[in-house]
């Protein structure tokens, strides 16, 4: 069984101008030792399918249908208090614009240690040490000393390898990574993700990988589940993926993605928006925006068709 | 996520406060950086202090009445007014009698008083413990309720204390000190008789104040370890303290509440919480801490509220503090009181500024030693 199953999952958002339907139905899982990628526009629901996970979620925030399971444990019949010793010891997240992600006025060094702190079971003397190891492996220069910096010394690539070393202090089975090299230049974009797929595969670590970037999620993903308006609408190993994509959604993303040699004029813009996910939907979320739709795609339920054993797309009319 | 709460801490125990002292100790070992922070504040606060001066002088000229009459008192005639007027300076020119008392500023004489007859330092010196203390309780009394109101508010926005916190915001932003202070005397000394009578720092019949080392009541009696005065003197420090604390409850809670709800919605909490961390830990360590700031800045305003309100609740209570002595300094036309009084005013407000300046420095590593 994989290490981190999310199984038929719903979440709607009770808000003051209706019931926001923000997923619906998501099924996704992350073998050890995998790096799957969620990838989508903004509002695809993303973040909060990672939230959920987390137990992190607003308020307002309502699981209707489905299960998360970690390593067995049922993640969302835990009670509080037992996701919160969950959090930090055997899931861990690192988020976008890591300079604002950290305390700015305590140091990097005791934020790690409040971590060690909690969930490790060390002795109080050795939280220091613990903390400047976990810096270490990171690959941070000078720990020690960086240790005793404030996050505004500390550039953002910097800052982002302290949230990894803060989220990996305790070796966490499953690590979700929403954005996690957004705000970075280019070279420091590499070198982050290049840390995180080390980290994975050394500690058997399961990782999900949020990003609205293809050909990041390309590069280092195992599996990619692309997710429009609440949906995942497509899933498939990363190269079978990129190579045949099926839905015409993935497929636009793609035109959408630069590669090298790509110009301005050979991008392709995905007509249209996400659809308002309060009131009534059809059946295919992504029909409004489709040009290949048929009068069928707002009646029937729409269902899965399985490509290949691992290649999922949820289209009646996938392309080949 | 649910916040119990119970687990908001009420005092910041020990823990901060130590940190405190090591960035003090740190600070000092760097070696010039706090010192010349504050030398350099110092110094800027120069101009201001010469505004001050300058301005108090020609505006307390400018009152209307003659202090010359005033002293010569009800019987006098013209001439014994003019050979006073003569005495006191006040017939010589402006700029000449500017002069004069510039020089005696340097010299650190602040003049005489005329309604009491002392230098006005003496007079202020005698004075000032009792307004010192009479805000210091008031504003112990504010932060006491305010913070952890404030705090306990944003963690249960619409909750039962979010609205008594909002509503005692309103009343306590409403209502005039000095009108508090008289429902106060009605309510709880002339109606329920739970107070003493509202006469002053201590009843001075059935009391003797402790031996002056501080000037303080409360503390002297302490030191003294003379109890029953120690009560005597809370007793009738009680009701005044209360009426302005109120005034200055309001604008530390909505700060505070404010500043916590910014602090909990921020980036670093959500790290926190994805952490795992404790939620007392992610209330007092990380979210309160990053509130230090905005409020410490704001208490120090408060304070300096505070010692100008007291001007109206001395007179209320008849408590003998520096504001009871300007009120019948203006009546009386007495200039030097007048100056003095403000000179000292301003003082204190610059010397509590660059207090919470510093404090700034010790809570927030960015701030330090800028500017």
């Amino acid at each position: 069984m994989a290490q981190l199953q999310i199984d038929d999952l719903s979440v709607e958002f009770r808000t003051r101008h209706g019931v926001v339907r923000a997923l619906d139905g998501v099924s996704l899982s992350v073998s050890r030792g995998e790096i799957v990628g969620v990838v989508g526009e903004s509002g695809s629901g993303k973040s909060v399918t990672a939230y959920t996970v987390m137990g992190l979620n607003d308020a307002a925030a309502r699981i209707t249908k489905g299960a998360i399971t970690m390593g067995g444990i049922d993640l969302l019949a835990a009670r509080p208090e037992a996701m919160r010793e969950l959090r930090g010891r055997e899931m861990a997240m690192i988020f976008q614009s890591p300079r604002t992600a950290l305390n700015p006025i305590r140091k990097v060094g005791k934020q790690i240690e409040d971590v060690l702190q909690e969930h490790a079971a060390l002795p109080r003397r050795d939280l220091k040490a613990a903390a400047i190891a976990a810096l270490a492996r990171v690959r941070i220069p000078d720990a020690e000393r960086r240790a005793e910096a404030y996050p505004f010394e500390l550039s953002g690539g910097m800052c982002q390898r302290v949230m990894i070393a803060m989220a990996l202090a305790c070796t966490p089975s499953v690590l979700i990574a929403d954005e996690p090299t957004t705000g970075l230049d280019v070279t420091t974009q590499a070198v982050i993700m290049d840390l995180i797929r080390e980290m994975s595969r050394a500690t058997q670590m399961s990782t999900l990988l949020i990003t609205h970037d293809l050909g990041l999620a390309g590069e280092y993903c195992d599996r990619i589940a692309v997710m429009h308006a609440g949906h995942i609408v497509e899933i498939a190993p990363t190269e079978e993926l990129l190579e045949r994509p099926a839905h015409p959604y993935t497929r636009r993303l793609l035109a959408a993605t630069p590669v090298p040699d790509s110009r301005l004029d050979d991008l392709n813009a995905i007509p249209g928006h996400l659809p308002d996910l309060r009131g009534a939907l059809p059946p295919c979320r992504f029909s409004g925006r489709c040009e290949l739709r048929q009068p069928i795609c707002d009646e029937a339920e729409l269902p899965w068709t399985e490509l290949s054993p691992q290649h999922l797309v949820r289209c009646r009319f996938p392309l080949s | 996520m649910p916040i119990a709460p119970g687990c908001v801490r009420l005092s910041m125990g020990p823990h901060p406060l130590r940190r405190a002292a090591q960035a003090v100790a740190a600070a000092t070992m760097a070696g010039e950086p706090l010192m010349a922070f504050v030398w350099k504040r110092l110094l800027g606060t120069i101009p201001s202090l010469v505004g001050v001066v300058v301005l108090t002088f020609f505006i307390s000229r400018a009152l209307p009445g003659d202090p010359a009459a005033f002293f010569a008192g009800p019987a006098a005639n013209a001439a014994s007014i003019a050979s006073i007027r003569a005495t006191l300076g006040l017939d010589r020119p402006l700029p000449v009698q500017f002069v004069s008392y510039i020089v005696d500023l340097a010299q650190g004489n602040l003049g005489r008083s005329l309604t009491t007859g002392q230098p006005v330092l003496t007079d202020l010196l005698e004075r000032l413990p009792a307004s010192l203390e009479l805000s210091s309780f008031a504003l112990l009394f504010a932060i006491g309720i305010a913070i952890p109101m404030g705090v306990w508010a944003a963690t249960r926005i619409n909750g039962g204390v979010d609205h008594a916190c909002r509503a005692l915001v309103t009343v306590g932003a409403a209502f005039p000190t000095f009108f508090v202070g008289l429902l106060f005397v009605y309510l709880f000394y002339f109606l329920l008789g739970w107070a003493p009578q509202p006469l002053g720092r201590l009843d001075e019949i059935a009391f003797s104040p402790p031996p002056r080392v501080t000037g303080a009541y409360t503390i002297d009696a302490v030191i003294a370890g003379d109890w029953p005065v120690l009560r005597a003197a809370l007793a009738q420090l009680i009701l005044p303290a209360i009426s302005l604390g109120l005034f200055a409850l309001a604008p530390i809670a909505r700060i505070t509440r404010a500043a916590m709800l910014e602090a909990l919605s921020s980036d670093f909490i959500r790290t926190a919480r994805a952490s795992g961390l404790p939620v007392r830990k992610i209330l007092m360590a990380y979210a309160f801490r990053n509130v230090l700031l905005p409020v410490s800045s704001v208490l120090g305003m408060v304070f300096s509220f505070l010692l100008g309100s007291n001007v109206l609740i001395e007179q209320v209570f008849g408590w003998q503090g520096v504001g009871a002595y300007a009120v019948a300094a203006v009546i009386a036309s007495d200039y030097a009181a007048v100056q003095g009084f403000v000179l000292m005013m301003a003082l204190l407000y610059v010397l509590l500024n660059l207090l919470v300046d510093v404090f700034a420095t010790l809570v927030d590593p960015r701030v330090r030693f800028e500017g």
